[in-house]
């Protein structure tokens, strides 16, 4: 049995790290997962494609007027860090119940903590493997059909 | 033995040794279950970003570090980039120097930094070479119209 995938059935994931490496490979992971996804390079740019950048009119379809299901975000980043990304999506009434999860090559206690206080969904250790991405997935599905 | 299969048994000899001397750890398994039909150049891909990235990261390193005044959260901020993305393609020496390389960034260590930039630069050239070969075969088996071996 076949399963179709309707526009709507396909999570969409906007997927944040300034590390090009990382970025393909987080990438290639979602779609694998059967994700679409939408890279960005930096917090900025992360919160300019959310439409949450100041002086952008909020709304709830953003960018480019498609919804996303979940943001997966580097914690160490030049500028805007994951947590500060996390922040500011937290406080956005249109955008504080989707998804977010902090992903980090270092494990520190008080990073992880701080990032789950925050609201983050999950913080994911670097580098990511196919299996936590497959997981992340599967929670996703269950988002989707609340 | 015919052509292929003496290519596929080279391919395994050579991916078993870069596991086995450290080069690879099993993050580099991880980008091959990720290559398939829909995207069958996805390791070249990603490795070829890897050596462009690497370096252009070894040269900021070496002007940073040729600076009167060194400014080494500039240096940590490059080798935390370079320790990301070895260890994301699975470059497991090349990632072991970078941690090494960054506690001397904090001690503000220059005789230390210097020598981890010679070291990352040898173990990148290192796993450069043996990946370029690796990925040859791999090309060499395709073309020849066999299927590569996957490592375990």
């Amino acid at each position: 049995m076949s399963i179709e995938y309707h526009e709507e059935d396909v999570p969409h994931v906007l997927a944040v790290d300034d590390n090009l490496i990382d970025r393909k490979l987080v990438e290639k992971l979602l779609k694998t997962s059967s994700c679409r996804v939408t890279t960005a390079e930096n917090g900025l740019r992360a919160l300019e494609y959310l439409g949450l950048k100041e002086n952008q009119q909020q709304n709830h379809f953003n960018g480019k007027g498609t919804k996303v299901n979940m943001i997966i975000t580097d914690y160490c980043m030049p500028g805007m860090t994951g947590y500060e990304l996390l922040q500011k999506i937290k406080e956005s009434s249109v955008l504080k119940d989707v998804p977010v999860v902090i992903m980090s090559s270092e494990n520190i206690p008080n990073r992880i903590n701080e990032c789950l206080e925050k609201g983050a969904e999950r913080f994911m250790l670097k580098p990511l493997k196919l299996s936590d991405v497959l997981k992340l997935r599967h929670q996703l599905i269950k988002c989707s059909t609340l | 033995m015919d052509a292929v299969s003496q290519l596929q048994r080279q391919f395994v000899e050579h991916a078993t040794s870069l596991y086995r001397e450290g080069y690879l750890d099993d993050q580099f398994t991880q980008l091959q279950k990720l290559q398939d039909e829909s995207n069958p150049d996805f390791v070249v891909e990603v490795v070829t970003l890897f050596f462009e990235d690497s370096e252009k990261l070894l040269n900021n390193l070496a002007t940073a570090l040729q600076q009167e005044s060194i400014d080494y959260k500039q240096v940590d901020a490059h080798v935390h980039q370079f320790k990301g993305s070895s260890s994301s393609i699975g470059a497991q020496r090349v990632k072991n120097v970078c941690v090494v390389f960054r506690n001397y960034c904090d001690e503000k260590n220059l005789d230390g930094c210097l020598v981890c930039l010679q070291q990352a630069k040898n173990e990148y050239l290192l796993v450069r070479n043996k990946l370029e070969a690796l990925l040859n075969l791999e090309q060499q088996i395709l073309q020849a119209g066999g299927s590569v071996p996957m490592i375990t």
